[in-house]
């Protein structure tokens, strides 16, 4: 299988003494689902910022398409929708759409109908003229996660893209992310929440800044035999104390 | 670098200004305001008045444009926008150029409702003129955008931004020249009232306010304003890092 993101050796200490992640190493297929699983303070979004290439590294390398992460060639191959809102509160949908698409550097004559496409994704349409302060947590999430969708890009990162959301919309947006990785898009998503796990084609499970296992859902379960994601974390864990 | 880009950041932040009416409000009415209250303040010798107001056209952009590009910068930092863009093919450059475009472009508009009301509704005699006083101003706000931009960077919290206030720009405010003539003071404060850029920007007005011809002493300031301005700037995309 095509190698996506190739992670060696990954150690990433912050502020000078915390050991945020310990010596990753993985190798993430391209054009698929890919699961960052574990417990809040696990590392997830450590290990997300190294790759968009937003952390510096301790020790080890990353990476993405056989570039290092962080590289200038990537920045448009790629997008990375934080946990945070990272958009603007005080603009409006549109506003914010064609703010990010003109920085993503896509054509001027074309914004309008690649901001129409996103909306559309992400079932906002309606909302365009809205000002994003004035929208609801969900409706706010999916505005940042349309941004993400600007260029098409190759890799998408999302931390926590689903994290507040009532089950319908955690649905819908889960078949957008079947159709983009049919469309052969890597999509990196972080999650707390073991049910998501199962979603993914493929998992890294991640405890303490360690890697604690990768493999399919259901590979994990056939090796912990268990019925659940949740179940083979508590069974690796076990294993690991 | 791309003008595309730059351009666009300018036109974000002023947009989303144009969402916030109060805040446009107060950068208009507030000046104008705080000149008045001190022409009454300085009502039994109107000459002291008509000596310090220009300089206060100066220091208001100055100050305004240093809190709100500090505030804006933090929130970017805070809401994830900024890590946003820095993932995105866009150079630090464009970034800090857009909001000093358009910090810039807020001071002028501000300096024109300011110097408009100074030279006309309060009776101040500028011998250098209006437009050379809305040059003077628009030095000071760019300044005060580029030093925002880079202090933001230090800043943790909003608590520290906005102390920052009264930690770099006061100090500069209190040596200036603005309170009392910079000769008149001890000689270890005029050395450094001679490194602080602020000092520049309020001799510039006051040039202008004495001198109806261009001066070289105002060539020199507004040289010191926009240089220190750049290299602060310059500075600044070297302290917001691509890489944290």
């Amino acid at each position: 299988m095509e190698t996506a993101i190739k992670i060696k050796n990954l150690s990433v200490t912050l502020d000078g003494s915390f050991r945020a992640l310990k010596d990753i190493s993985v190798d993430l297929p391209v054009g698929q689902a890919i699961g960052f699983i574990g417990p809040s303070g696990a590392g997830k979004t450590t290990l997300i910022r190294s790759i968009v290439g937003r952390q510096r590294l301790t020790a080890g390398s990353i990476e993405i398409f056989g570039l290092p992460a962080g590289s200038v060639q990537l920045r448009n191959q790629m997008s990375y929708m934080t946990q945070g809102l990272s958009v603007y509160p005080d603009l409006t949908v549109k506003e914010n759409l064609k703010y990010f698409a003109t920085m993503m550097g896509q054509p001027k004559k074309q914004i309008k109908a690649i901001v129409d496409e996103v909306l559309e994704s992400v079932d906002m349409t309606d909302k365009a003229d809205a000002l994003v302060s004035n929208l609801s947590g969900g409706q706010k999430q999916r505005v940042s996660l349309s941004v993400a969708l600007i260029g098409s890009p190759k890799l998408m990162v999302l931390d926590e893209p689903t994290i507040g959301l009532d089950p319908v919309l955690r649905d819908s947006l889960w078949k957008l992310f079947n159709k983009l990785t049919a469309k052969g898009t890597t999509l990196l998503v972080s999650s707390h929440s073991m049910d998501e796990a199962e979603r993914c084609d493929d998992l890294v499970l991640i405890r303490d800044g360690r890697l604690i296992a990768h493999n399919t859902p259901d590979e994990l379960k056939n090796i912990t035999g268990t019925k659940t994601i949740e179940e083979s974390f508590l069974s690796l864990v076990g294993d690991e104390e | 670098m791309s003008v595309t880009k730059t351009f666009a950041t300018s036109r974000r932040v002023l947009r989303q200004l144009s969402h916030d009416p109060r805040t446009v409000a107060m950068l208009f009415i507030v000046p104008p305001v705080l000149l008045t209250i001190m022409k009454y303040v300085f009502d039994g010798v109107p000459k002291v008045f008509d000596g310090i107001a220009p300089m206060l056209l100066g220091t208001f952009p100055m100050v305004m444009m240093f809190l709100i590009t500090s505030i804006g910068t933090l929130r970017e930092r805070t809401s994830g926008t900024l890590d946003r863009l820095m993932t995105m093919p866009i150079s630090k450059l464009d970034f800090m150029l857009g909001y000093a475009i358009a910090f810039s472009l807020l001071g002028f508009l501000q300096a024109l409702v300011s110097s408009f009301v100074m030279i006309h509704f309060l009776g101040v005699d500028v011998a250098g003129g209006e437009l050379a006083t809305i040059v003077g101003a628009v030095s000071a706000a760019f300044l005060g955008t580029a030093l925002g931009l880079f202090t933001s960077a230090f800043a943790r919290s909003e608590f520290q931004a906005v102390q920052f206030m009264p930690a770099f720009i006061f100090p500069q405010l209190l040596i200036c020249g603005l309170f009392i003539a910079r000769d008149q003071m001890a000689q270890p404060l005029q050395w450094l009232a001679n490194v602080m850029p602020l000092t520049y920007s309020v001799d510039a007005l006051q040039q202008i306010t004495h001198h109806s011809s261009w001066t070289s002493d105002l060539t020199r300031d507004l040289i010191v304003v926009v240089a220190v301005g750049i290299g602060v700037l310059i500075l600044g995309s070297v302290t917001i890092r691509r890489q944290e």
